[in-house]
């Protein structure tokens, strides 16, 4: 029993990551319809301006706050420039764009940062915890609380503010939202500086038990991506719900099956869902009209 | 018609002249070798395109064929016997029957359901390819025979030069007469509408499966040729970050433009080559220029220019 409830905290733990990546996608995508190949760089983006800026000394609190307001002036730059003059682009070459925005990003990484492992230390020490025999890193608690927190928070913004309703609205029908005096490019770019803040703030969370290099940032849009396809895309429920899933997989399947197929669980799974549910698991069924 | 004809002949003549012909500006080997680097993944582009392009289905897995075709011609005749060229063609087989048992479950979904769907295919080939160590030696690759033929050793970057550039003409002759058959026609209607396709009498299902079959195949011949030509093959070339530099290829290049796909990959394969002058800054700009190119030719290169030169002509 003790070893299930490690699988279970530490899959949760990846998953919450998972699931705040996933989140950031669907944010986007709902505002603008591109799927955001760049947020795992926000991802890694948290993480790195975090170490380095408390290398230079900046106590960790502000360290933080400072990547987290870099992260939202480079998505905010991304939608910008390189989003924002392709509008009315097939979905397609927008989805290149962000490509090619992560190739840029891991580019600059590179040079600015370094191509080294870097940590940071725990927030809050690193003696473990035991629960039900299990050993749980304090950090666990610090991702898992500040997940629910961030989830929080969304929900609170997109279901009680004028501001949220109108993302909402732009989400269901841009047009429409445009109609009833929306400025949708607002809310698109609040999109892609909400979603680098969730990102950035899901880098500085992780980056104390998985340490962040330059190109961390792949495998995370990844499976984020996949947890939100897993979810259905364009639910904040489902994203979240396939990311802490995701996790799960991976926690478990390595746990009990084996660790070196632990990538492929996911994507069997996913594959086993996709079939049987072609839209996800929350995903609106489509009817198209001809 | 004769028109259309002449096109498609004009421009088979225009690839050939220019691989017969690039050669003599080649100061050194390392030229051939990225030129030929650039035919091989053209080839694999050209059949990607013919999924994406004509029948409109995209695929995020497709160096997963890649690397069927590439571990076909290292495995067989490190480990089983059989020689490069019969292995070569096991491998075109392997990845026609796999995409053909995957392609019917995956090819019913669509959009970014289909992208997540095919992305899943290929992480699975190259974790199969990187944790079956004592086949395909692991993280670490495995090096390939050399191609034998007749008793004729094929090496030197000069004699794959040509190996390939003969394969990207045949490629792409195949490629421009197919989308003037009714299978092109089809997969063209697909694209366009699904349901409209369908009720045109057209069995969907069938001819997306085809294209992907056709996509597989090209890909697996790239990929065999690609490792025979190195001498050398690791678990990057089924990974997830060629399959987006294929995908790359194709739309930089033009969706649907048999041309494009060649451009796109002389572009992806030549601007890093280029871009080491710049040594760290090479991603940064690499980054930065495939966002320009897709803001400014949104259509992908060879289609804008083309419709930019049309209206200068006319």
């Amino acid at each position: 029993m003790p070893e299930f409830f490690q699988f279970l905290v530490s899959g949760l733990t990846v998953g919450a990551v998972y699931a705040l990546v996933a989140l950031g996608f669907t944010l986007i995508y709902n505002a603008s319809d591109v799927v955001n190949f760049a947020q795992g760089e926000f991802v890694m983006l948290g993480g790195m301006i975090t170490v380095f800026a408390s290398a230079a000394g900046i106590a960790l609190p502000v360290a933080a706050l400072i990547a987290v307001g870099v992260t939202v002036v480079v998505g905010l730059l991304l939608y910008w420039f390189a989003i924002q003059p392709a509008r009315g682009a097939s979905a397609v070459t927008l989805i290149i764009i962000t490509i090619g925005a992560s190739i840029l990003l891991r580019g600059a990484a590179q040079v600015l940062f370094d191509k080294q492992f870097h940590k940071l230390p725990s927030f809050s020490g690193d003696m473990p915890l035991n629960i039900f025999g299990a050993a749980v890193q304090p950090q666990s608690f610090w991702v898992l609380g500040g997940t629910a927190l961030i989830v929080l928070t969304l929900y609170i913004f997109l279901e009680l503010t004028v501001l949220g309703k109108a993302v909402r609205a732009t989400a269901a029908n841009r047009l429409a939202a445009r109609l009833v005096g929306i400025n949708t490019t607002t809310v698109m770019a609040l999109a892609f500086g909400g979603s680098a803040a969730i990102g950035a703030i899901a880098g500085i969370l992780v980056t104390p038990i998985t340490l962040t290099s330059y190109d961390v940032g792949t495998m995370l849009a990844l499976k984020g991506f996949a947890a939100a396809m897993l979810g259905g895309i364009g639910s904040p429920l489902g994203a979240v719900a396939g990311g802490l899933l995701l996790g799960l997989l991976e926690a478990f399947g390595a746990g009990y099956i084996s660790s070196t197929y632990k990538d492929g669980f996911a994507f069997i799974v996913i594959l086993v869902v996709l079939f049987a549910l072609p839209q996800g698991l929350f995903g609106r069924r489509m009817i198209e009209r001809v | 018609m004769f028109a259309r004809l002449g096109h498609r002949y004009g421009t088979l003549i225009i690839l050939a002249a220019i691989i017969v012909l690039l050669p003599l500006f080649f100061p050194t080997s390392y030229y051939l070798r990225v030129a030929s680097l650039v035919w091989v993944s053209a080839l694999a582009a050209i059949g990607l395109n013919i999924l994406m392009g004509q029948a409109g289905q995209v695929s995020l897995g497709h160096a997963g064929f890649f690397g069927i075709g590439g571990y076909s011609v290292a495995i067989g005749p490190a480990h089983l016997g059989v020689p490069s060229w019969l292995a070569m063609l096991i491998g075109v087989a392997l990845s026609a029957l796999l995409a053909y048992l995957v392609g019917r479950p995956i090819l019913r979904l669509r959009g970014h359901y289909l992208a997540i769907g095919t992305l899943g295919f290929g992480v699975l080939v190259a974790l199969v390819i990187t944790t079956e160590s004592r086949w395909t030696g692991g993280p670490d690759g495995m090096s390939v025979a050399k191609l034998t033929l007749f008793g004729w050793r094929a090496s030197g970057s000069e004699v794959w030069y040509w190996l390939t550039g003969a394969a990207l003409v045949a490629g792409t002759w195949l490629a421009l007469n197919l989308s003037e058959t009714p299978t092109g026609r089809a997969f063209r209607a697909l694209h366009d509408s699904e349901i409209a396709a369908r009720v045109a009498g057209i069995d969907v299902a069938r001819f997306k499966l085809q294209a992907f079959v056709i996509a597989a195949v090209y890909a697996s011949l790239a990929g065999s040729m690609l490792a025979l030509m190195n001498g050398f093959i690791n678990p990057d070339q089924a990974g997830f970050l060629h399959s987006i530099e294929l995908v790359t290829m194709v739309v930089l290049g033009g969706l649907g433009s048999v041309v494009g796909s060649i451009v796109g990959a002389a572009v992806l394969i030549a601007l890093p080559q280029v871009l080491t002058a710049f040594q760290e800054y090479e991603h940064l700009l690499l980054g930065a220029i495939i966002i320009v190119s897709m803001i400014f030719m949104r259509d992908g290169i060879v289609p804008t220019l083309s419709r930019r030169f049309a209206r200068v002509r006319g």
